[in-house]
């Protein structure tokens, strides 16, 4: 049996150590927020948080997050109020959709670390994310929507 | 939309009960006429499944005022979830915060319009619902005012609807959709509907926010991967090394070991690992020890391939146009230049891998997919599984991409999971790695174009010869019949055949070879390679004859207003003629695809060997417009798709294998590389035509344009190798 926290709640998995965490929060836990893309941390479609860092949970086992915290899109707010999910929403990023989970986890670090990223920290902190929709240009848009009301938030 | 109920046919049925009540429409639209025939409403979901009207419904109108709009299309990002919502809603006028979407069941009633099978692609859906999707909507309305209009024993024409309210002005009285509902449901249908004359729209044309936004940003939007049946298991499968190849013996023995593997089992497209969840039976197919017979075409090699190609270029091949005699016209023209251009296979490479969820009964099936091809994938599920058709029934998810790889003639990832299932004796979900989705064919062909032209004393063309060579898509396929005429399948030669430039000699021809690799459409399909090459040929047309090669282009669209028009436009947006950075080169092409006009202009330069793309402006007359947001988004996506084809990716053979595997050796376009995007949208009252497509072709040429204008080098291959500049 393993322990860890999923968005806050302690959850109790009995799986192989070695299982990615990918693969524990998709078939055994049956959060499917968290997307496969890739397997090999080469896409970001499955990144999480992990005590506050961006993971890709497809290479990372679930060893390593024993007793620790992860963090997936289904935690980034309950209500769509995060400012990157506002962002999103009023850019309409999303085109199919499927990387936008690993995107939006990416970019929720990014913004922890530098509320006011400029265009060049976006691209290097947001290159291992691939779109193969072709949704960059609102992706950096929405990234400097989501910092305007984040500030806003923190100033009210 | 909320995720849960665009999930399933269960659902929908659930729901509809719960409500227990409400108006449900149906046009009928016979092929190949889309007139309407029949118009079928009926009270309540209990009813109308006793009948089995339900599931022809495209739009529900339930009590508690939610507006249920049944989409026969997929969507797989290009927004036509918002798309026909709002084709109907500008007729029904209800309240745009209560529409919902689902998903169609497979029945013929959804079938497309023009193409009589229930399908998304071809950049077609837009153009073919223009009509049906508004007709729907305002039959509802007529409805619903009727009902209002005889409880209140007033004239119907004397009552109005604002956003899903009638409204009796002059008495005062006010009633919701949701409560007149079950009252128009009784009500006979209209026979004649009369539409909005355009300029009267309201909600047509006005950016709209799409309705799959919200699950897409929080992780509740179901694709086929994300489907979970109670007791299903997970499956992959092992598949030959070489195309055609197939199972000599195997040995299962270590994969059995694996903790979580149910089973191993031969299936006809190779060998499957059933287990619990998708990691065990990936740990299970490392395991096995498999003896292949690679088959007939493990002696492939696209380096072999590119010298077949080439020579046969040599010689014409069949002739898809030709106009007055350019053999002629090239002899005795004031110049004449060649070149040879080449592309590559390329792999959709959607960022959701393939699967198929299969629930086989012994009397019927149902599947989950994210497919583009319902009727299509419906029979050959039930021919597979032994069944008839009606007894087969595919729940389409949300499709993470789809490209024309979920468009698959012989239904591919769909019959294999339905092989698997009938093993697996449970629900089972097939699931594709990344690997099997690169290494699995049905690619893009590679295709090699040789032109001629020659130039008169003034510079301009006078002979255009374009011979083409590569694999048809659809020879072989249930659609040969359709596509495929005097030996010219005209995908092989649109873009081509089809020119728009005004040269009075021109032939195209071209050669089909046999090739034992799986292709397919993929995103703008024969404009993909045409595209490139007609326009960067242009170009060196335009320099061999001292034009500008905007003004040269300028000159052959005299005869083309619409184009000319995206052209000049795109041109004057992108400054075209002014100064730009040391090293920078500016290239513009244009491309004439899906019915729509589209021209690019591209900034570019080489900097330490590496090209890097600034800046593409886009002109698009994409008729008239339902969703400018969505043909500014299906515009950018296009763009970018193009240049990661025109810099990045490229599927090779050597030995018959594929030497690609994952996005290190088959590497995607980086939001670091990703241009500024400019998009600007000719305002026309033309009938919609194409968008998911035709802002694909143009981009690699104009970038090719712009790198010789940087340089003064010709990229005639993709991807632009680094090499290539130097």
């Amino acid at each position: 049996m393993t322990n860890f926290f999923v968005n806050g709640k302690e959850v109790q998995v009995d799986v192989d150590p070695s299982t990615p965490l990918l693969w524990v929060l998709r078939d055994s836990l049956g959060m499917t927020g968290t997307k496969f893309g890739c397997g090999m941390a080469l896409c970001g479609a499955c990144t999480v948080h992990l005590d506050g860092k961006a993971i890709r949970s497809c290479v990372s086992p679930l060893s390593r997050v024993v007793g620790r915290h992860v963090t997936t899109i289904e935690g980034l707010s309950d209500n769509l109020s995060h400012p990157l999910q506002k962002a999103w929403i009023e850019i309409d990023v999303p085109q199919c959709g499927y990387c936008q989970s690993g995107q939006l986890m990416s970019a929720a670090v990014l913004l922890a670390e530098n509320p006011k990223p400029t265009d060049k920290d976006i691209d290097e902190a947001m290159g291992g994310n691939i779109c193969r929709c072709g949704t960059y240009p609102r992706i950096r848009q929405a990234i400097h929507r989501a910092a305007e009301l984040a500030g806003d938030r923190r100033s009210k | 939309m909320s995720a849960p109920a665009m999930v399933t046919r269960r659902s929908f049925i659930r729901t509809g009960a719960a409500v227990g009540g409400g108006l449900l429409v149906t046009l009928y639209s016979p092929i190949p006429s889309d007139a309407i025939s029949v118009a079928h409403a009926r009270v309540g979901s209990s009813t109308a499944d006793q009948s089995g009207v339900a599931v022809n419904a495209f739009v529900r109108i339930a009590p508690d005022e939610s507006v249920t709009v049944i989409s026969a299309h997929s969507e797989m990002g290009q927004g036509i979830y918002t798309s026909l919502p709002m084709l109907l809603n500008e007729e029904l006028e209800a309240d745009w915060s209560r529409m919902h979407v689902e998903a169609a069941p497979v029945d013929k009633v959804y079938n497309h319009p023009a193409f009589g099978i229930q399908m998304t692609g071809g950049s077609t859906t837009s153009p073919a619902e223009w009509e049906r999707y508004r007709k729907v909507g305002a039959t509802a309305r007529i409805m619903l005012i009727q009902a209002a209009a005889q409880q209140w024993k007033v004239e119907p024409a004397s009552c109005h609807v604002e956003k899903g309210v009638v409204i009796h002005a002059a008495t005062g009285h006010r009633a919701t959709y949701g409560s007149l509902a079950s009252a128009a449901a009784a009500l006979t249908p209209p026979t004649d509907v009369p539409l909005k004359n355009p300029k009267d729209f309201t909600l047509v044309g006005k950016s709209t926010r799409r309705l799959d936004t919200p699950p897409k940003v929080n992780g509740t939007a179901q694709f086929g991967l994300d489907v979970n049946l109670p007791g299903m298991l997970s499956a992959v499968v092992a598949r030959p090394p070489c195309f055609g190849g197939h199972v000599k013996k195997f040995d299962a023995s270590e994969a059995l070991r694996v903790p979580g593997v149910k089973s191993v089992v031969e299936v006809p497209s190779g060998v499957a690992v059933i287990a619990q969840g998708f990691w065990p039976a990936k740990l299970g197919r490392d395991k096995l020890q498999i003896d292949w017979d690679l088959g007939p075409n493990a002696g492939l090699s696209t380096e072999q391939m590119l010298r077949d190609f080439s020579e046969t270029s040599k010689n014409p091949g069949a002739i898809a146009r030709k106009a007055g005699d350019p053999q002629a016209a090239l002899k005795s023209a004031a110049k004449t230049i060649t070149a040879e251009y080449d592309v590559p296979y390329l792999a959709h490479a959607m960022m959701e891998p393939l699967n198929c969820v299969v629930d086989l009964r012994p009397d019927s099936a149902e599947l989950w997919t994210g497919t583009q091809f319902e009727t299509v994938d419906r029979a050959n599920a039930a021919k597979t599984a032994g069944l008839p058709p009606e007894k087969v029934q595919i729940h389409t998810t949300l499709l993470g991409g789809g490209f024309g790889r979920r468009a698959n003639p012989a239904s591919d990832f769909v019959i294999e999971a339905v092989e698997v299932a009938k093993v697996a004796k449970a629900p089972v979900k097939v699931v594709w790695t990344r690997e099997d989705d690169l290494k699995g064919g049905w690619y893009r062909p590679m295709w090699h174009d040789r032109f001629a032209a020659g130039i008169d004393g003034s510079g301009n063309p006078v002979a255009w010869t374009h011979t083409i060579v590569g694999q048809s898509i659809i020879a072989g396929t249930p659609f040969e019949a359709f596509g495929i005429k005097n030996g010219i399948d005209s995908a092989s030669v649109e873009g081509a055949a089809d020119l728009l430039y005004g040269i009075p000699n021109l032939q195209v021809d071209l050669h089909t070879p046999k090739i034992g690799v799986p292709v397919q459409w993929w995103r703008s399909v024969g404009h993909s390679h045409t595209g490139f090459s007609v326009e960067a040929f242009l170009d060196e047309v335009a320099h061999a004859g001292g034009k500008d090669p905007y003004e040269l282009r300028r000159t052959l669209l005299a005869k083309q207003p619409r184009m000319l028009a995206v052209l000049e436009l795109a041109a004057q947006k992108a400054n075209w003629g002014s100064k730009l950075a040391p090293g920078v080169g500016r290239g513009i092409a244009t491309h004439f695809s899906f019915d729509s006009y589209v021209a690019q202009v591209v900034e570019a330069s080489v900097q330490k060997g590496e090209v890097r793309v600034h800046r593409v402006v886009c002109a698009v007359d994409c008729g008239l417009v339902i969703n400018p947001d969505t043909v500014q988004a299906q515009m950018q996506g296009g763009i970018i798709f193009g240049l990661t084809a025109a810099l990045k990716t490229e599927i090779t053979l050597k030995d018959g294998k594929i030497e690609q595997s994952n996005f290190h050796d088959y590497q995607m376009l980086r939001i670091f590389e990703s241009p500024q995007i400019e998009v600007h949208i000719v305002p026309s009252t033309n009938s919609p035509t194409g968008v998911g497509e035709p802002g694909v072709p143009p981009v690699a040429p104009a970038l090719a344009n712009a790198i010789f204008a940087a340089t003064g080098k010709r990229m005639r291959r993709l991807p632009i190798r680094n090499s290539d500049l130097a």
